[in-house]
């Protein structure tokens, strides 16, 4: 029983990733296919690279014939932002045992962001962790597998529903901030997001503005320390 | 393309994805506890979370090139947005402030409206 409700507040949490998921999967798998990537290969790579950008620039550059070399750069390129995602979740992660490796592999922009505000009342624990983040890969690879079958057809007039991964983002921030009652993350991101967004071409966004905000935190840490050092002689 | 080399380009994607995200916790394994790393899984998730805020909505550029300039979806992102955060504040039911804004987003972008 509580097992079946543990699923259940998962999914209920999982819900937003879902309507952004879906569709996005289903966009991916239409592309995959136009390209002429087998069935198997489409669903293959929503198994196991699982990266919603990376698996974009996967089908760009199978599509342009780019070498192997060239390719692993790109996406190592396109995703060391979550070498950030996992700094800041080295300590959370600790004893999750034999659930570990999957929750490293699962760790998406959209799951990032639930494990780290939907843990703020009472800790989420390691379990449910590991069932949202088996929910939001389901919802991927279910969204692909209709990109792939259904293709274009889509009855359901899905415009613009890719607005709610956007809602999802705001309503965390907003609880983010509730959790944290402190301004300076948010002014920093604000400065590092928009200087970005006003200087960087679009496939450095968000590593620049990830990285030169891990960077200012670096700053302030090492700030807050010198006085205290000053302190004792 | 044979099935062989779309598998060798598939292991190399994903391998250099799961690269990204494993390489801190191989790396740092002993030194979660530190004060630097506390220090950032304190402040870094809400900072990214703010970023990737600004990242959804980079196509909203009210000034850019110097002149007023309204993208074809920039007022409907903007206005969801403020619809979201608007729902959030009065009721903070997630889910509704999530399908609320949703809802308005794509009604304004099939109808092809904009102020």
């Amino acid at each position: 029983m509580q097992k079946r409700h543990a699923w259940h507040e998962a999914s209920v949490t999982t819900l937003p990733v879902m309507f952004g998921y879906l569709p996005l999967g289903a966009a991916f798998g239409i592309l995959a296919i136009e390209v002429g990537i087998p069935v198997w290969g489409a669903l293959l790579m929503s198994l196991v690279i699982y990266a919603g950008a990376g698996q974009f620039l996967a089908v760009a550059l199978l599509a342009a014939g780019a070498g192997l070399v060239e390719v692993a750069v790109a996406t190592l390129m396109l995703n060391s932002r979550h070498l950030f995602y996992g700094l800041s979740l080295l300590k959370r992660f600790q004893g999750a045992g034999w659930r570990k490796p999957y929750l490293i592999f699962a760790l998406t922009d959209e799951t990032y962001s639930l494990l780290t505000t939907h843990g703020g009342e009472r800790e989420l624990n390691h379990a449910q962790a590991f069932r949202l983040c088996l929910l939001n890969q389901l919802w991927w690879v279910l969204g692909s597998v209709a990109g792939v079958l259904i293709g274009t057809t889509l009855e359901f007039d899905s415009r613009g529903i890719e607005f709610a991964l956007t809602a999802l983002f705001i309503v965390l921030t907003l609880e983010q901030a509730r959790r944290l009652r402190q301004w300076l993350p948010f002014a920093i991101a604000l400065a590092t997001g928009i200087g970005a967004v006003l200087l960087l071409p679009d496939r450095h966004l968000l590593l620049g503005a990830i990285g030169a905000t891990t960077l200012v935190l670096l700053i302030d840490h090492r700030r807050r320390q010198t006085p205290r050092e000053a302190l004792t002689p | 393309m044979s099935t062989v080399e779309l598998l060798v380009f598939i292991a190399v994607c994903a391998g250099a994805t799961f690269a990204t995200r494993v390489l801190p916790f191989v790396a740092l394994a002993r030194q979660a506890e530190h004060p630097l790393i506390l220090h950032l899984g304190r402040y870094l998730p809400p900072a990214v979370m703010m970023i990737l805020v600004i990242y959804a909505l980079r196509d909203f550029r009210p000034l850019a090139d110097g002149r007023l300039n309204v993208a074809p979806d920039g007022w409907p992102l903007i206005l969801a947005s403020l619809t979201v955060v608007g729902l959030h504040l009065w009721r903070r039911h997630a889910l509704l402030s999530i399908a609320g804004g949703t809802g308005a987003y794509m009604a304004m972008v099939q109808l092809g409206w904009t102020p």
